[in-house]
This record gives C-alpha cells, structure tokens and sequence, in this order.
C-alpha cells in the first residue's frame, strides 16, 4: 500500500479543535490549520448524512473581515466584478477577486451590511486578500479582520428546521440572506448559504462561544458533526468550484463558467481588473470552459487528469474528480476545448496509462435545493 | 499457513506454490471507505514491489504492491465488483489477488506477524 507521509508542521487550530478531537475526528493539516477531515462514521456516511438530515461543519480556518467606511461598497467594486452597490443590506452574493488579466485571485462571499460590507474568504488566501483588499481600499474604506470569530456551517434539509428550533428568527430567511442572530442564548451572524447544494447556514460566532454552540447543534437529533472530506464529495457533487482547483489566478470567470458574477451593471461600467478581457470572452466566448465529466465505468478520475478526444489528442485535464456518495460513482470537473464543452460529448480520461470512457454532463450532479423566496 | 506482511501493509499467506495477497486493517483504518478497487488479470508477470492492484478511498488512490515476484492467477473479481466487501473481511474475502511466486528466498525478507505488530506500533 502508498501511503502519504506528512511531515511535521506546526499548525494552527481553530475554536473547535478540542472538540474534534473528543469526537474522535482523524486531523489533517489544511491551509496552514490541523483540521477534521473525518470522524468515526467516515466520509461516505458523513456526506449522505448531510444530504438527508443535517451536517455540523468547522470552517473557522476561513477569514472572516468587516470592510467598513461610506465608500467601502465602491472601493470593494473596484476589485470585483460584481454590483454591490445595487445589493440591498442584509444580502450576500458570491463574487471574485480579479488580477489585472482577468484571472481569479479568489472567491469569496460579500454580505451589505449596514456601514460596509462582511467578507468571507477562502483560508489557504486570506492572508493575501486581506492585504490586497485593504492596500487597495486605503484612505476609501477600513478593513477589521474578525480574527476573534469562528464560522460553522450547518448544511442539510433539517438544517432550517434546527436553527428555527434555537433561533426563531431564522426561520424566515431565504437563500442568500444575512442577519445578527441569537442561537441558543449565543449573539451570532448567520446567511443562509453554503457550499453543498443543500439548505443551511453559515454562523459566525465568537471564538469563545463556539464550543458552546457546536455543542449546542450537535445535540439536536438531526445534526452530525462532518469533516473537510465530505465537504469535499458534497461541493464536487454540486458542481461548486474548489479555490486552487477549479478556479485560480489562471482562470478568468467566463472560462470557470461562472460568468454570472460579472453582473450586469458591471458589464456595462466596467471598473474592475481585468474588464476588457472578461468582456471580450463575454462577447466572443473563451477556448476552454469548465465542464462535468462523468466517467462511464467505475474508476474515479482525480485532479490532473489528462483529457482527450477520440482521437488521443489532449483536449483538457481534470481539476477536482473522485467519488460521488449520492451519485454512487466517479464525478468530475475540469477544463476541455471549447468545442467539446458539450453535454454528450464522450471524451476518454488517462487513468493509470489506460484511456477510460467518459462523457461531459452539465452539473450539478446531484439537485440542488435552495431556500429560495 | 504463516502469514507474512510488507511495509506496505500487504499481507501474504502461502499455500503450496500460490499466494494469495491482500491489505492489513491498518490500511485499511488509513484508507477510510473504499469506492473502486482494480485487480490484475490472470496471466500477468510481476516483480517483487511491482504496482499490482488499486484501491481507492473516496478521498485518494492507493496501490497495493505485490510483496513477490511471479505469474498472477487470479485477480478477486468479487470485490472489483464491491469494494466494500474488503471493508468487511480484509483478511478473508477481502483478498487482492493470487500469485504462483517464482522465488521462495523472497519472504526472507518480509516480516513475521510480531514484526509487523510492532512495526505498525512504531508508526503511530
């Protein structure tokens, strides 16, 4: 057997380490922190878990930030192609930090807050986007970083039906909503959004309340604690990009089929890096794009991937691929030839030096289901 | 029937000229929920320490090397088909493959059931 040897590393914990490891989770370093990757019932029953009752996720590791001042909103426009100045308070939208080709330095999630903005960004960036946010926001808009908060996600279709139990007042919150909250007696933030395809919350919570509240969920019958593995099967089944993976400095957002994120103002004045090249994709389409590709056997493709036509010409690679709990087989996203981006279209992948059949599908792989209004 | 194991975490039990070959509960503990497991085919040649048979966890790809050299017999078509059954029964049905070995000198090396008891002891 292979085995991954990792070498010893000093890391940083979060809030709910003591936690995780009471619970019997196997800790594994991620973005610089020790974190749970699985407990005791295993990545296979955490991920179905979370798709039929209710899933507790640790995600303190991820930076969480006020941008505050009358002209935070037009400042942040400046990095990101998104319309925030035409989002109401209380809303949260998903958008990206741009490099000056156009390429993703990042995703994140912005909330309109009264005074500013909240923003919630990937742990492996966060250092850098902070310091680029707040070097290019100076003298316009202040940066806090919430270093003393921790975020849980709690994900599922019992989620709503838990939170409501411990904070009536989330239970009218729809899909991509945001409000200050008492859960359990404890002040928090929660949105309702996430990162598996299913209803849930994301809470902010100080660091010193955290043990208490996760202890708190995960005493309600629904809820199970799950680690960063099924977080992994969950987001990949619900066609979600992985920062570093499926979307990176490389990447521009018309070429990671998120092209939604440049809002339709946006298109219209511009003003963020990258805008004549994003546009000009928008106009004349990009030559590669992210697809699913769904193998036809039972090997699971992973990142790297080599892609190709019938023919054996290198068409693409994967960038995230492996199991699918609620599929029940091999799932994958990555990068194709334009002219191959359709669905139908077979391809084979080169696993192990064999060329397996595969064939691109549109994602997500599992349904999705929002709490929409 | 002695059984011998690899560093690996293979584990190997003789009978006659054939082995047969399968993966220890500590990898099995390392690995997690398996999802795709691939055999060799009957016929095939291998070498001591060759990549012979792949198992996947949901989160990555494993190899299991073959502790010896020789002509694979039979590859355990059953758990190609259910990956789960080596879950359950790693020592028993769970078995990889079989190999008619062609150099008995080779498990001279390998490590008696005290050895990798206290090896894996050593890894934790």
């Amino acid at each position: 057997m292979s085995e991954n040897t990792s070498a010893s590393e000093i890391l940083l914990t979060t809030p709910l380490d003591a936690l995780h490891r009471a619970l019997g989770a196997k800790m594994v370093p991620f973005a610089g922190y020790a974190m749970p990757v699985q407990y005791p019932a295993g990545i296979l029953k955490e991920h179905l878990h979370t798709r039929e009752a209710a899933g507790l996720f640790d995600v303190s590791h991820m930076g969480q930030a006020f941008l505050m001042g009358d002209e935070a909103v037009e400042a942040f426009e400046s990095l990101v192609p998104g319309d925030y100045q035409g989002l109401a308070e209380g809303k949260t939208r998903y958008t990206v930090l741009l490099n000056d080709h156009g390429g993703i330095m990042d995703d994140l999630m912005a909330t309109r807050i009264p005074g500013g903005l909240y923003l919630v960004v990937n742990a492996a960036c966060k250092t850098q986007d902070f310091a680029h946010i707040e070097a290019n926001t100076r003298g316009r808009a202040k940066l806090e970083i919430l270093s003393d908060r921790a975020l849980l996600a709690l994900q599922g279709p019992k989620a709503g039906a838990v939170l409501a139990r411990l904070a009536p007042a989330t239970a009218d919150m729809t899909f991509m909503t945001f409000r200050k909250v008492d859960i359990a007696g404890i002040p928090c933030f929660a949105t309702r959004s996430g990162y598996t395809g299913e209803d849930g919350f994301e809470i902010s919570v100080p660091a010193d309340r955290a043990e208490e509240l996760a202890k708190k969920l995960l005493a309600e019958p629904e809820v199970e604690p799950i680690g960063l593995g099924a977080r992994d099967s969950l987001r990949l089944e619900a066609g979600l990009c992985l920062y570093g993976h499926d979307i990176d400095t490389t990447t521009t957002p018309i070429e990671g089929d998120i092209k939604w994120v440049v809002n339709k103002r946006r298109r219209e004045t511009k003003g963020f890096p990258g805008a004549d090249i994003i546009l000009g994709q928008l106009a004349n389409g990009a030559e590669r794009l992210r697809v699913g590709i769904l193998p036809d056997g039972r090997a699971p493709a992973r990142e790297g991937t080599e892609v190709q036509d019938l023919n054996g010409n290198a068409i693409g690679t994967v960038t995230s691929g492996g199991f699918g709990p609620s599929v029940n087989g091999p799932i994958a996203m990555g990068y194709v030839k334009t002219a191959f981006a359709t669905e139908g279209t077979p391809v084979n992948l080169i696993v192990r030096g064999k060329a397996l059949a595969a064939k691109i599908v549109k994602m997500p792989f599992t349904q999705k289901s929002y709490k929409t209004a | 029937m002695t059984v011998k194991y690899t560093k690996d975490h293979e584990w190997i039990s003789v009978n006659g000229d054939i082995a047969t070959v399968g993966i220890t509960d500590y990898a099995l503990h390392q690995l997690g929920d398996l999802v795709f497991v691939e055999v060799p085919e009957a016929g095939r040649t291998v070498s001591q320490g060759d990549e012979t048979a792949v198992v996947e966890s949901v989160k990555a790809a494993s190899e299991v090397y073959t502790p010896v050299s020789g002509e694979v017999t039979e590859g355990n078509a059953g758990i190609a088909d259910d990956p789960a059954t080596v879950s359950g029964d790693p020592k028993g049905n769970g078995w990889f493959f079989k190999i008619k070995f062609s150099d008995s000198s080779e498990f001279d090396g390998l490590m008696n059931d005290a050895e990798y008891k206290a090896y894996v002891a050593s890894l934790d």
